[in-house]
Order: structure tokens, then sequence, then C-alpha cells
């Protein structure tokens, strides 16, 4: 499915996308599959997959621990393409993928898009590569059909937005406050500026991410104008804390995703 | 050329938050690069502050020892004790003018950060420095060093717990704190304008220098070394010498074990995991595994032991303007010992880097070749880690 048809299906049945976040590879390639498969279940509408990565500047202590344990278990770029096969035989839910320069870049810009191409992955978001360096992969990602999702932060002036706007295909990411990923327990009224701001000069879905914890927080971003709501350091905070006990990992994941999703139904929106 | 490249190395490849931040910095380093008033400000500081000129020495008893005649740009004679505190007063400056309160910096051997933390006492500048674990162990006497400045020292206990996770966090600090912070990075690297303005405060080396050894020798020396960490003395002893087609320009990178070891920081050294690729904001040589996941250095020295190099070194060296050797812990610690013992200087490990070289090349010369060595800094943080190395007690 692609995103335009995701979005609308979900926004006539008066829901926004829950986009749960996972490092693939954390804590191993067979654990995080199941995780994974655990979260279609559960109720994600969108998975977003990050490939680990030794140095991840635009992550917090969370995540940077999930690359770590990803690597540690000794995962190749090749085996996250594999994982990726393996998750799309399973399910045709939209994948987006989070991911470093450096990795791309190493694989060849062209060669990595259309090894994407070939399993049907239908957006990447390079953390490292601003408007100003997108060119070739944007190029690449044109040539392969892969939409190229880019970040609006708080910070971003008026004038990078429409140099962003036009570029950006999928959804646009909001980064929903300043700093790296982690949990954090409310919605800034600027967030909900930031999308109305957004909305205006847009027909993009906005997804919102960065330090969306809880349903609370969801049931508010669902009742503005958002599409979707990201989750990352929250659920990779259930498996770095069940480390020891893989078996509750599963169920403590199911059902922390299925009270979220809970959260994206039946919003009244207010503008 | 596009903007904030040097042939196809450098670029911005940062996160969107930072973005704006680093288009202020920017503008504001080309409005005021070439700002009168600004330039007052910065030389005068150099001059009653930092003790600049720092002088052009000649060493006789290595001279006599290796064969040519040998000059040290005596950079360790600078306040504070190398060439960090030309870049960090330059960049504290531009902070100032830009109206930011707050200074982050990474540190490696410490000097980076003894120099910002004594930039932000003398300019009244909030400070904040960021070093490994690793480092803080083997480069004690300039942590405290730092807390007697004023300064706060924040361990960095993530990855490798050297100067790459030092940069991690500080690029992640400053994600959240642009509207009052600014980035005081430390060598030519990160992303455009930072190699840029690096180069630019510290190419006064080379100015003075090349001054320096044509009043004395009134000719120009047949080659200049430097070593390479992320590469800021070494572009700015070379910047003055680019012109001069006849000057070789020597970078020298740190061996560590040796290069088959794999234990080792020489990005240009090793053809399996010296590639291109993309670290801490410009795409320049990396060292790195076939997956593109960054590899873990060694050095002896802090302040060489980092897996990038500025990309201005990875374009100098493309086009062969300059060319990068590199020597092991072993030679660098041998380097050390000889200048101490022989002309009364005791040289930090890094720049033991450069002198360890040249007594290499310098048995190829003539005895009336000159080379020209920059001291980038002195040794007395290093003495606990060389004693350590010696087995001796302190
Ligand atoms: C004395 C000295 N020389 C050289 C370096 C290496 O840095 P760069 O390559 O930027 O000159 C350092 C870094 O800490 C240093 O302290």
């Amino acid at each position: 499915m692609n995103y335009a048809e995701l979005f609308h299906n979900l926004k006539r049945k008066n829901e926004i996308a829950l986009i749960p976040f996972t490092v693939i590879g954390d804590p191993n390639y067979q654990t995080s599959l199941k995780i994974v498969k655990n979260a279609i279940h559960a109720g994600a509408d969108i998975l977003e997959l990050g490939f680990p990565f030794s140095d991840p500047t635009a992550d917090g202590p969370t995540i940077q621990a999930a690359d770590q344990r990803a690597l540690q278990s000794g995962i190749t770029t090749d085996q996250c393409f594999e994982f990726l096969r393996e998750v799309r035989s399973y399910s045709m839910i939209p994948i987006g993928l989070l991911i470093y320069a450096n990795l791309v870049y190493r694989y060849g810009i062209e060669e990595f898009y259309a090894k994407l191409s070939d399993i049907s992955v239908n957006s990447v978001l390079v953390a490292d590569v601003p408007i100003e360096e997108a060119t070739p992969f944007i190029k690449a990602a044109r040539n392969s059909a892969i939409d190229t999702v880019f970040l609006v932060s708080p910070l971003t002036t008026n004038e990078r937005l429409t140099q962003i706007l036009a570029q950006a295909r999928g959804f646009i990411y909001l980064i929903s406050r300043l700093g790296v990923t982690g949990v954090r327990n409310d919605v800034q009224d600027l967030t909900i500026k930031l999308i109305k701001q957004i909305k205006r000069k847009t027909q993009l879905p906005i997804a919102v991410g960065f330090g969306i914890s809880n349903p609370e927080q969801v049931e508010t971003l669902a009742r503005t104008e958002v599409d979707g709501v990201i989750v990352g350091s929250a659920i990779v905070k259930i498996i770095e804390e069940n480390i020891d006990r893989p078996e509750n990992i599963n169920t403590e994941i199911g059902s922390f995703i299925a009270s979220l999703k809970n959260a994206t139904r039946g919003s009244c929106k207010i503008s | 050329m596009k903007n904030g490249y040097f042939g196809h190395y450098g670029g911005q490849f940062v996160g969107e938050t930072l973005m704006p931040a680093i288009l202020e910095l920017d503008s504001t380093f080309k409005k005021l690069k070439h700002d009168r008033e600004f330039n007052k400000n910065l030389n005068s500081l150099l001059s009653k502050y930092v003790g600049r000129p720092t002088p052009v020495t000649f060493c006789p008893n290595l001279s006599t020892k290796f064969g040519c005649k040998i000059y040290l740009k005596r950079e360790d004679l600078a306040h504070t004790g190398a060439h960090k505190i030309n870049n960090a007063l330059g960049q504290a400056l531009l902070a100032k003018a830009m109206g930011k309160t707050r200074i982050i910096a990474e540190t490696g051997a410490g000097q980076h950060g003894v120099a910002t933390a004594t930039a932000c006492a003398k300019l009244g500048l909030d400070c904040q420095i960021f070093m490994g674990v690793v480092d803080m162990e083997r480069q004690k006497p300039n942590v405290f060093r730092m807390k007697l400045l004023g300064a706060d020292v924040i361990p960095v206990r993530s990855g490798t717990q050297t100067l790459k996770d030092a940069i991690n966090e500080t690029l992640r600090d400053w994600s959240a704190s642009t509207a009052t912070t600014h980035y005081l990075i430390g060598s030519a690297l990160g992303p455009h304008p930072y190699p840029e303005i690096v180069a630019h405060f510290q190419a006064v080396i080379g100015r003075e220098a090349r001054f320096q050894i044509l009043k004395e020798t009134k000719r120009l020396p047949n080659a200049v070394v430097a070593c390479v960490g992320g590469g800021s003395n070494a572009i700015g002893i070379f910047r003055a010498f680019l012109k001069d087609s006849d000057v070789r320009l020597i970078g020298v990178e740190a061996g560590g074990l040796g290069i088959k070891s794999g234990k080792h920081a020489a990005r240009f050294a090793d053809p399996e995991l010296g590639k291109p690729g993309i670290l801490h904001g410009s795409l320049t040589y990396v060292l790195q595994d076939q997956n593109g996941q960054i590899y873990n250095t060694h050095s002896i020295s802090a302040g060489l032991d980092y897996s990038a190099v500025g990309p201005e070194h990875s374009y100098l060296r493309e086009i062969g303007r300059a060319e990068y050797y590199y020597v092991t812990d072993k030679e660098c610690l041998k380097a050390f010992h000889l200048l101490s013992e022989m002309e009364g200087i005791i040289p930090a490990l890094e720049s033991s880097h450069a002198l360890a070289y040249s007594f290499k090349l310098a048995r190829n010369l003539d005895k009336n070749d000159i080379l020209l060595i920059n001291l980038s800094g002195r040794g007395d943080k290093d003495i606990f880690e060389v004693a350590r190395y010696s087995g001796d007690k302190l």
C-alpha cells in the first residue's frame, strides 16, 4: 500500500496513523523480526525502521543503545535488506526507513535505493542529509520510485520549509521539539502551531515524532490536523528494560502499541 | 565549486535541527572575517594575551644529527600550550557577535578544551566541555586545568569514549541548545562553514612562519611538516605555502600499533579501512568497515585518535598538493624523548608525530635543505602517559 492511500483510508475512519519505530536487529535479528510482526498485529499503520549506525548523532541514549545492541549482534547492511524482505513478504504495511548518510553512501547511493525498490520499501529519511545535500539522494530515490521524507523542526524557517516541501514526498516528519530522540511527556503548544503552519503550505500528510511516549500525547495530537504519530524511544525502551526477559518484550510492546493505536481513533478535530 | 566543498569533499551533513544555526554561523563569519573592528579585537588578543607571534626556533643539535636544517614553529609557546587557542578565541568572538552566551566543545587531548575554557573565562561565556572518559584518564592534567578555568567537563561514556564520541555528544547537546549556544569545534572538520572557519583562524600560524623563515634563512623551506588529527594545525601552517609549489606539504597521521594491526588512526594510509565517507557533517576520508560503520581508532596521542580527517586535507591529497604519511606510537615516543633531550623542548605527543616523520625525511635531505615543523603543542599534558609507557612512577 502507498502512503497516500493509507492516510486517506485512515482519515475516512477518523484515525491518525500510528507509526512505531524500532532498530533493525535490536536486540538481534530474530527477536527484532518478532517485535516488528507483533507491532503490525497490535495496530501499527506504518513501520518506521532504523538501520543501526555506530554514531547516531540525532539520537538520544535509548536509541543509541538499541543501535549498539543490533551492531553487537553482528548485523550487516545486507542482513538489514534481508530483514526488510522478510517483513515485506509477511505484510504489505508501508515501510519507512530512517538511516544515517554514511551507510547509504558506502553502499552506493543508487544501488542502495534500487535495492530498497526491489523490496518495495516506501520511503527513506536520511537523518543527516538536509535539503542542501539531498540532490543525489533524491535523484536515486526518484529513479527507484521511493519517497524521500524530510524532517521539519521548530527552527525551520519559512524559506527552508518552502524548499523542503518542494522536494518532500510521502509525508513530512515534524520534530515536535528540539534535541535528539528520547522520551518526553507532553505535547507543546509550539507543535500544534507548527502543524497548522505546515498544513497551510502542503497537501502532504504530517507525522509528528521525537518524544511521543504515551496515549495522552497521541490523543492530544489526534485532535489536531496531524496525520500520524511516530513513537520510537518509548518502544525501544521496552526492549531495553526486558533484555533479560525476552518473553516479556512482545506482550509489553503489544499492549503498549494497542493502547497508542486506541488513542489515534475516533478523534474529533479541533482547529 | 559547490558551497562548502573542497573539490568533492566537505558539505553540510547535519540534521535539519542544526541547519539554521549553521547558516547563521556562516553568514556571521562571512560578515566578520574581513571586518576591521572584529580583526582589531582578535589581533589584540592574539598579541597581548596569546603572545603571538610565536617564534620559529632553529634546532642546532638535531640539525647536526640528521644532516639538514631543522626549524620549529613554536605553537607550544602560545598561551595554554598549543595552537588551539587561535581558533578558540576567534570562534568565541564570533559567538559573542551572534549573541550566544554559552559555549560547548569537544576535546580529545584536552588542549582544545583548555583553550576553549580559557577563551570563555576571558570573554565571559559559560563553558561546557565534552570529553571521552578514556581521554579524561590519559590527559588528566588538562581535565583539572579546564575545571580551574571555570568550565564544566562532561564525561562521555558512549562508544569508544574518545574524541569521536565527544563530538557525537556535543552535537546532541547542540541540537537542543542552538538558541543560546555556539558549538566551538576544535579542528578543521565538521559541517561547512567549520572547516573554513577553523582554517581561517589557524592560518596565522603559516602567515607568521613563512615570514619568519624567509627573514631568517632568505629562502622557503623544502618541506613543511605537521601532524594531522582533524587537521587544524596542519591546515593552519599549510595555507600560507599552498602557492609555493616547490615547498612540499606533509601531514603526519597516527599509525598507532601499525597499519596492519588495524589499531591506528591513519585515514589515508590504510586503503582497506580508510575510504571516503560521511561523518560529523562532512564527506571526507573516514576509517570504516565494509558496511560503513565507523571504525574504532587507536593512538597513543588523544588528539590524533579520531576516525575522520578534515575535508580540505582529503582534497589537498587528491590534487597532489599535500602528502600524508604516518608514524607509529613507538616512533612518536622516540621523537618525544629526542626533542626533549637534545633541544630542551618537551613536545606534545601529537606534535611528536610530525617530529618523528621529519627525522625520517631528514635523512634523505641535503645539509642545506630546510625542514619546517609545526610544533603544535607542548608535552606537559602528556608526562603521565609517557611515564606509564616507560614504566616510570610519577
Ligand atoms: C598539541 C596538539 N596538536 C595537534 C592536535 C591535533 O589536532 P589538529 O589536527 O586539529 O591540529 C591536537 C589536538 O588535540 C593537539 O592538542
